[in-house]
């Protein structure tokens, strides 16, 4: 099948952002219109006169993609049109400037997809902190230092966020698991109303890792637990990934520069205990391990 | 308001079908005449009444349109953004700090080339906060590419929805259009007005019929982001179709005439303007107030006359230029002031009449800011600094018209 994102786009090599928009895609069909923000994928995607979008596509302004989403949608419906209308916006756009107008389209429970391809930090303007960004990250805005571990506030939780709007359908996903990504897609469309899935998508730029391990990091942070797969439907928990090996998250850290201070700095193991801790309450909270496995305790 | 006869309808039939209704409902039941796919609005006074009536339109069945409750203002006109690119015609209104939160949208759905309608009940900015009427919060937006028409009566306000649609949607204009009125003075008031119907509008303005929508069947890429190569051009574009809605709105304001005998001037409008030697310049409901003022003053001798601006932008140069060229003196009175320089239509005018022969005194006066009344005796102040301008030269060339100096 014809990628509906189509090459030649300008996104960095390694970027996970254009795979999952062509996941997406795969998923959702032709029979889609997309609205992005402004950000990495409308930048990499559009410049005047070229586009790669082979679906209808629309870019407002920074903060409002969930709004005009709801525009179309509603024109929509009144023209008796069935087209699915996505959003496909980053973590900036989504957990912070953009968080008014996501809530009022929840809101009003218009039949909107709305998919946050979120790799933890405004990378567009480089590599600043969002309230994506995880505990102990290093980011340009959150920078390690002598007395700094990076960034200070845990992740925001946008898909609880979205669950307490009585989201019918929230879900997780990771670009590592693209059967499972696709799977997600297909059941936002067919449960009506408003859908929201966060996918972890690595950025080689801010995360700083080895090129061509774009995956494998993103397959990193669900075994470690520190990105649970999960999926709610109508507000109650309706599947996990399981883990049949849970990974230690220094596996995860030690492959990206963002935590190379963690390495490094005196009291680092301890900010590595504490995002172990996080991991763990994942495992927990959402039962990813099988009963009687056991994490694995060493590096490899 | 001057009435155009019209062969089927004498003025004694005109008056049988006016109702007495508030402002804000007779431009609800304009909307509602065009038909809009999708209304998106968020409340705020004194603009609120023109979508609870066209809330009440929708729930009783006799308007078809999606109605978003939306969370902002910025979400409102976000919405109609993502609408319009979906084909849809669509209406929205606001005021004041609402429309200065869809400040970034504004420029954004007039650069995206969206025809966009709405209505802004023209009211002030805080802080201080105030609700009452002045126009600094659409004067703030002139630049955003918006075409600006302001009305002087309800009838007027309600008038210049189908006409707004008809300027907006033509394939060579593109643009949305704000129609300006003054917030409770016109929203609010009871009058008498001659409600339009859905047939009769139908006959006027076309269906909204756009090139360029988002359709799955044909995919178009909305909203690229343009380098220094092509941004000047998509600019031009933009400035080009503003001139040409110069002669876009006078045609369509006689085409609306003709249909509906009402002519409300096309980008500007004179009253008792011939032999004026004193020549107020001014926009919005104080133009009532200035009329009964100009005939009381002409009783007495004064060759007063008045200028009325309908269409703010595009600004019209050429139209002011030739119903100035005789005056002896010009005042403008203005509902905003630039701070830091002077009011924004009094810049406007002098720069329009700098290259041209007519070197006569220009002055301006702010006045009835945050809804403070502006009175006879104001207007006729007004006048006596213009003659002593033209007789004795400019003392100020701007004034803060009824200045409580005991609060300073």
């Amino acid at each position: 099948m014809e990628k509906l994102l189509a090459p030649g786009h300008r996104a960095c090599a390694g970027c996970a952002m254009p795979t999952v928009i062509n996941l997406v895609l795969e998923a959702a069909g032709p029979n889609t219109i997309v609205a992005t923000p402004t950000g990495c994928s409308e930048v990499t995607t559009t410049p005047y006169p070229e586009s790669a979008w082979r679906v209808p596509w629309i870019n407002s302004l920074f903060e409002n993609a969930a709004a005009v989403a709801s525009g179309i949608e509603s024109a929509l419906k009144h023209f008796g049109k069935n087209h699915n209308v996505f959003v496909i916006a980053g973590d900036g756009s989504t957990l912070d400037i953009g968080m008014g107008c996501i809530s009022g389209m929840f809101d009003r429970g218009h039949n909107v997809k709305y998919v946050c391809y979120d790799n933890e930090a405004y990378m567009n303007t480089g590599v600043q902190r969002s309230s994506s960004t995880p505990p102990c990250t290093s980011t340009t805005t959150t920078p390690s230092g002598k007395v700094s571990f990076g960034n200070p506030r845990p992740k925001k939780d946008m898909p609880a966020i979205a669950v307490a709007h009585r989201v019918p359908y929230v879900a997780t996903a990771s670009v590592a698991y693209p059967v499972d990504l696709r799977r997600k897609v297909r059941r936002a469309i067919s449960i009506p109303g408003p859908a929201y899935i966060q996918v972890n998508a690595p950025c080689i730029t801010g995360w700083s890792f080895e090129a061509g391990t774009t995956v494998e990091i993103a397959r990193l942070a669900v075994e470690t637990c520190l990105w649970p797969l999960y999926e709610y439907v109508n507000g109650e928990l309706a599947g996990v990934k399981k883990i049949h090996v849970k990974r230690p998250v220094e596996d995860y850290l030690k492959a990206q520069g963002r935590y190379r201070h963690l390495f490094r700095m005196k009291g680092g193991e301890e900010m590595i205990r504490v995002l172990q801790q996080l991991a763990d309450e994942n495992a927990r909270k959402f039962g990813l391990l099988y009963e009687g496995d056991v994490a694995c305790t060493s590096g490899e | 308001m001057k009435m155009i006869a019209k062969e089927e309808l004498s003025l004694k039939e005109r008056m049988a079908r006016m109702r007495v209704v508030e402002g804000s409902y007779a431009v609800a039941h304009a909307v509602k005449c065009c038909s809009p796919d999708v209304i998106s609005a968020y409340p705020i006074t004194p603009q609120t009444h023109i979508v609870e009536h066209l809330s009440q339109f929708v729930a009783d069945g006799e308007l078809d349109s999606e109605f978003l409750t939306v969370d902002s203002e910025f979400s409102a006109m976000s919405s109609l953004v993502g609408a319009s690119a979906a084909g849809a015609r669509c209406y929205s209104s606001t005021t004041s700090q609402g429309l200065a939160l869809m400040w970034e949208v504004l420029y954004n759905a007039a650069g995206m080339r969206l025809p966009i309608v709405m209505t802004v009940a023209n009211r002030a900015l805080s802080a201080p906060l105030n609700i009452w009427n002045d126009h600094q919060d659409s004067v703030g937006a002139r630049d955003s590419g918006w075409i600006q028409l302001y009305a002087e009566d309800v009838q007027e306000a309600a008038d210049a929805i189908p006409q707004a649609y008809k300027i907006a949607e033509d394939p060579e204009i593109r643009t949305p259009v704000m129609v300006c009125m003054d917030g409770f003075i016109l929203t609010h008031v009871y009058e008498p007005v001659e409600l339009l119907s859905v047939e009769e509008v139908e006959r006027f303005l076309p269906p909204y019929r756009p090139e360029h929508i988002l359709d799955p069947e044909n995919p178009k890429t909305f909203g690229a982001f343009a380098d220094p190569s092509y941004f000047t051009e998509l600019r031009y574009m933009q400035w080009d179709a503003h001139r040409r809605a110069l002669n876009k709105i006078e045609t369509v304001a006689r085409e609306f005439a003709e249909e509906f005998g009402r002519w409300y001037g096309g980008l500007i409008d004179t009253y008792r303007a011939d032999d004026a030697e004193v020549m107020i310049v001014t926009m919005g409901s104080v133009i009532g107030t200035i009329k009964d003022c100009i005939d009381v003053m002409r009783s007495e001798g004064m060759k007063v006359g008045l200028v009325k601006i309908r269409s703010y932008r595009p600004f019209p140069t050429e139209a002011l230029r030739k119903a100035l060229k005789d005056a002896e003196v010009v005042a403008v009175i203005e509902k905003d002031v630039t701070v830091g320089n002077e009011g924004a239509l009094l810049t406007d005018l002098k720069a329009a009449l700098y290259n041209t022969p007519t070197r006569i005194p220009v002055i301006g006066f702010p006045a009835g800011l945050g809804g403070r009344d502006i009175t006879v005796r104001d207007i006729r102040r007004v006048v006596d600094r213009a003659i002593a301008a033209r007789d004795r030269g400019i003392e100020a060339e701007m004034e803060f018209l009824s200045l409580r100096e005991d609060l300073l």
